[in-house]
């Protein structure tokens, strides 16, 4: 099976266009990852199109009425927070399949207004919300920080501690939603949402797009391996029936086989990693996934953010886009904005932020309900 | 009052598991499977862990269990009071249900993961659209 690598790659600023449909949000991050391929849309074989909220607007076609109508496939995926990169593995998968050598991936979300997410309840009877707990996205991801808490000792401070470093992080991103930074006094004064998590330590509800390119060996070759960064590994888990999991979804399982699955593909191991993406949905949930994804021990994530080990400098850093905590987090575009994020840093681009001498680098997102992916990029030797 | 209206006063269930027997006191139902003994809320008919089918046994969950965690929540959608302590709880003898932790103030400091708790019923301080009354669970810091 050939290897497949990105070709181009790009992301908008993220921010809040409610002038702008999803379709054209879109199609700007797919034109800029065109660009930087070299390519155009009649050189496209196939779209896979990352979309959450119009998951049965048919936006992937939308996109194309956008760029470019050439009669190419089109296939539109909605996979939780996952479906970005879910869009961008089912473009590998075709590739890895032999069935096409270049294949154009898009995920886009219109998030502005859309609020506070989950525990919506409905139907039948009388909302359960604030009766039977709660099942908004920052209590969902407070319970889980609160098992770390429970197992470790993990504190409200060492949870506010990736606040601090995901907002210091994208003030050198110049298209992360917000550059500003955030001292811990700051962060835990912050309004409380669902303690521990207070509102700086929460994803930023933006609208957002970003695409890639994805090329077979013989195509990249053939176009120029310059700026091609290899896909080392895709891999994508659900939720293994685990013991909680139906009452209180377990975001950790399915990270941690994905993660074990993610390194043997790319005969790798977490030390062999320079740096990482990862699903800061909420700042609780960066600390799990420190031990999930293999970056340390378990117990010792409170330790790694208080040593400093994941700030940009130390010795594995995390998140250095801002994260979804600063960058922003429009659903369906996260997972791709995550690759883009990782291909320039290993094409050595990512300017004040740059991981040096980055070879090898990972993104991690889950959809809750839940999809897990993991994808590992590795600098093409030259 | 006619027989029709007095059974239309008789509250409904917050959820299909909590049940409500003609006699008897409230409980919480779980099904049992009892090829791998795991025990889900809710209908089902296979087991999500074995795959078993048709082996699931309703069973009666126990009204005395643990916090396994907590969070609490100051933001939620308009009209809901807050703050409110959302708690997952593992019910002795298997299951584990998610619902509002009353009687403790809603402080860190107070609240401690492993702390007993009992499974108590009341009726909610919500109706639906047609005026239903419901019954519902809460957990409280256990009395004994």
């Amino acid at each position: 099976m050939s290897d497949v690598y990105v070709l181009g790659t790009d992301m908008i600023k993220f921010g809040k266009f409610p002038d702008r449909t999803v379709p054209q949000i879109a199609a700007e991050a797919a034109l800029l990852a065109l660009d930087d391929a070299g390519l155009t849309i009649h050189d496209m074989e196939a779209l896979y199109c990352g979309n959450l909220m119009q998951a049965n607007a048919m936006v992937g076609q939308r996109v194309l009425q956008q760029i470019g109508q050439t009669g190419i496939p089109v296939v539109n995926c909605a996979n939780a927070c996952a479906t970005g990169a879910t869009a961008f593995r089912e473009g590998w998968t075709a590739i890895k399949a032999g069935l096409y050598d270049v294949v154009l991936c898009v995920g886009v979300e219109q998030m502005a207004g859309a609020g506070l997410l989950g525990g919506g309840g409905g139907g039948k009877g009388i909302p359960t919300e604030g009766l039977l707990g709660s099942g908004t996205m920052p209590a969902v991801f407070a319970e889980a920080g609160m098992e770390h808490s429970r197992k470790y000792g993990t504190t409200f401070e060492q949870f506010a501690k990736v606040s601090v470093k995901n907002h210091w992080h994208s003030t050198m991103n110049p298209k992360a939603r917000y550059q500003i930074e955030t001292p811990l006094e700051e962060v835990m004064n912050a309004e409380m949402i669902s303690y521990p998590n207070t509102k700086l330590m929460c994803s930023v509800n933006v609208d957002g797009s970003a695409a890639a390119v994805l090329v077979s060996e013989r195509k990249a070759k053939q176009l120029g391996m310059r700026r091609a960064v290899k896909v080392a590994a895709s891999i994508l888990t659900s939720d293994r029936f685990t013991l909680r999991d139906l009452t209180m979804p377990d975001v950790n399982t399915c990270t941690r086989e994905a993660a074990k699955k993610a390194y043997e593909m790319a005969g790798i191991g977490p030390d062999d990693v320079d740096l990482i993406e990862l699903h800061d949905c909420f700042a609780t949930a960066e600390i799990l996934h420190y031990e999930n994804l293999g970056i340390c021990k378990d117990g010792e994530a409170g330790r790694l953010i208080d040593e400093k080990q994941v700030y940009l400098g130390g010795r594995i850093p995390v998140n250095v886009s801002g994260g979804l905590l600063s960058k922003g987090h429009p659903l369906g575009a996260t997972g791709i904005a995550n690759i883009y994020e990782v291909a320039t840093h290993l094409r050595g681009e990512a300017g004040k932020r740059q991981v040096q001498g980055a070879k090898v680098g990972l993104t991690h997102v889950i959809g809750l309900g839940s999809a897990c992916a993991v994808h590992v990029l590795e600098k093409v030797a030259s | 009052m006619s027989e029709a209206a007095a059974a239309a006063k008789k509250p409904l269930p917050v959820v299909p598991f909590l049940k409500i027997p003609e006699k008897g006191d409230p409980y919480l139902e779980g099904l049992r499977c009892s090829a791998c003994k795991t025990v889900f809320l809710g209908a089902r008919d296979v087991c999500a862990k074995c795959g078993a089918r048709k082996q699931l046994e309703a069973t009666k969950l126990s009204n005395k269990g643990e916090l396994y965690v907590y969070s609490i929540t100051y933001r939620s959608f308009p009209g809901i009071e807050t703050p409110y302590v959302s708690a997952v709880v593992d019910l002795e003898g298997g299951g584990t249900v998610k619902g509002n932790l009353i009687g403790i103030e809603p402080d860190p400091k107070k609240i401690k993961m492993g702390m007993k708790v009992d499974v108590i019923y009341k009726i909610a301080p919500r109706k639906d659209r047609e005026g239903n009354e419901y019954l519902t669970y809460y957990f409280q810091p256990a009395k004994s």
